[in-house]
């Protein structure tokens, strides 16, 4: 790796993504938009005393789900047109290290997410009164790491896609299947136990699960901790799997 | 004219199938240092895919490419080789100076190097333009300053002056000329064969042969004609009469 290199496809990135208002729109704002509907959905909901209320339980959630959508598409679009513009067979003939380019997506990325998910969480905070017991900085660091993942797969995905359709097309087969069993709908241990075990190898189920630890603990726990490393573990093997696709010499 | 330049390009018995058709067929040459070697050919004859092969971007199916010494493609080479595709490659939704200078970062080049390539494609005056909104001219150019930044010893350029105007053209040719002067060595390709006079050696290729490989003077001579296209096409048709003959 190269760190010079690597900082230039990050700022590269970005520059990209600065000639573009509407995907910096779709980063940064359509989350807090999407986390005030779901706010209003539940806003007149009836409970018992003492059962907390729906919102701090999808609420929370949404701040997981939003970075790893967001992100799966921004990156697997650019990297698409990375690829079929001819850039990635140039850059592949400069001195760059692949991993200079998996990381300065993520690196670029990541920046995104952060600001991404610091400004839907002081939303979710300040304007919906999110009530958690954790620090809502573990939040953001879940966000980040999932927002990671996203440009993981999305990295991976390009690679089977020759336009950008076909690109978008992987979202119903990479992404809703994870939100559908990350434990959003029904909680993971009271699904079948097919289905739970399809939830135990999907990563967006371990930041739900590192989510729920974090509001319900005041202090950090070993069960967030294992959550997290698993999700740092799936970003590095879906990177891992993407560099090979990035091919020096072609037919 | 110097004889004794060691050799930049090594290519032996080289074989290409891409597909099923055989794109490529036992190509056999050298190309001295510091020369324009231009690339001649019809369209399909296979020109882009054997730059590929110096490039090292192409799996090739039988034969060796050498550059400078070492195969091609090889880590050491990146440093030294640039290419510019047929297609332009570049990024279209950044600006001039931002593309030029992203790959010059590959380099470790500074921003005044990058200034530099940018003006030497006669682009100065619109390096904060967004490469999307260029011409289509304008446009291969930022393609090729992308290679220039990097300064290499081995220039291999597609169709480098497809869809410039005469001018541009001219100067683009004495700018390879000055680069070849100081030492880089240039394989340019085109199918125009006007600009095969600019060149030190030419490779005539042919559905996939190398028909001959000889100066522009030697070209005129064996093609009897003063006319660098009528000279290929009269030695094209005695290729297809010698291949028919022996058939
Ligand atoms: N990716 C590919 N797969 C199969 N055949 C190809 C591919 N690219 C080019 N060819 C074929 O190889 C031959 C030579 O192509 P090319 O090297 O691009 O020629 P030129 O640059 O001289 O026009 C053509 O017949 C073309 O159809
Ligand atoms: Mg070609």
């Amino acid at each position: 790796m190269n760190p010079s290199m690597l900082g230039a496809t990050a700022a590269r990135v970005l520059r990209q993504l600065r000639g573009d208002p509407r995907s910096i729109a779709l980063i940064l704002v359509v989350p807090a938009v999407l986390l005030a509907f779901v706010y209003y959905l539940f806003e007149n909901e009836t409970l018992p005393p003492g059962v907390p209320r729906t919102f701090n339980r999808v609420g929370l959630m949404m701040l997981a789900i939003f970075p790893f959508v967001v992100m799966f598409l921004v990156t697997s679009i650019t990297m698409l047109r990375e690829r079929t513009s001819g850039t990635l067979e140039r850059l592949l003939t400069t001195p760059i290290h692949k991993a200079d380019l998996l990381f300065g997506y993520a690196l670029a990325f990541s920046i995104m997410a952060a600001l991404q998910s610091l400004v839907a969480t002081a939303v979710a905070y300040w304007v919906f009164g999110l009530d958690i017991k954790g620090n809502p900085g573990w939040v953001v660091v879940v966000a980040v790491l999932n927002s990671v993942l996203g440009v993981a797969l999305g990295l991976l995905c390009s690679a089977f896609a020759r336009t950008e359709f076909q690109a978008v097309q992987f979202m119903p087969v990479v992404v809703i299947p994870q939100i559908l069993l990350c434990g959003l709908f029904v909680p993971r241990d009271q699904m079948n136990s097919v289905l739970e075990l399809i939830s135990n190898v999907l990563p967006l189920s371990y930041s739900v699960d590192a989510l729920q630890e974090i509001a319900a603990h005041t202090t950090s726990t070993a069960t967030m901790a294992a959550d997290l490393l698993v999700m740092v573990g799936f970003v590095l093997s879906v990177l891992l799997l993407a560099s090979p696709t990035l091919r020096r010499r072609t037919p | 004219m110097g004889h004794h330049a060691a050799p930049s390009v090594e290519v032996r018995a080289l074989h290409v199938l891409r597909g099923k058709t055989m794109v490529l067929t036992d190509v056999d040459f050298s190309i001295p240092t510091g020369r324009i070697t231009g690339l001649l050919g019809p369209s399909g004859s296979g020109k882009t895919t054997l730059m590929r092969a110096i490039v090292g971007v192409q799996r090739i199916t039988s034969g060796s490419v050498q550059v400078m010494n070492r195969a091609a493609g090889s880590p050491e080479l990146r440093h030294e080789v640039g290419y510019v595709t047929q297609a332009p490659s570049v990024y279209r939704d950044l600006s001039v100076e931002d593309n030029v200078r992203y790959f010059g970062a590959m380099h470790g080049r500074n921003r005044a190097q990058a200034k530099e390539a940018i003006d030497a494609v006669g682009l100065g005056g619109l390096a904060k333009r967004r490469t999307a909104d260029l011409s289509g001219g304008q446009f291969s150019r930022v393609s090729l300053a992308c290679a220039l930044v990097s300064d290499p010893r081995l220039l291999i350029l597609d169709e480098p002056t497809v869809g410039l105007d005469p001018v541009l053209r001219a100067e683009l040719w004495e700018r390879f000329a000055r680069l070849a002067a100081d030492g880089t060595t240039l394989i340019i390709s085109s199918h125009v064969m006007e600009e095969a006079s600019h060149c030190d050696t030419l490779l005539l290729l042919r559905e996939g042969r190398l028909l001959a490989q000889l100066t522009p003077d030697e070209l005129r001579l064996r093609g009897a004609a003063d006319d660098l296209e009528l000279a290929f096409l009269h030695m094209i048709k005695a290729d297809i009469a010698g291949r028919a003959g022996a058939a």
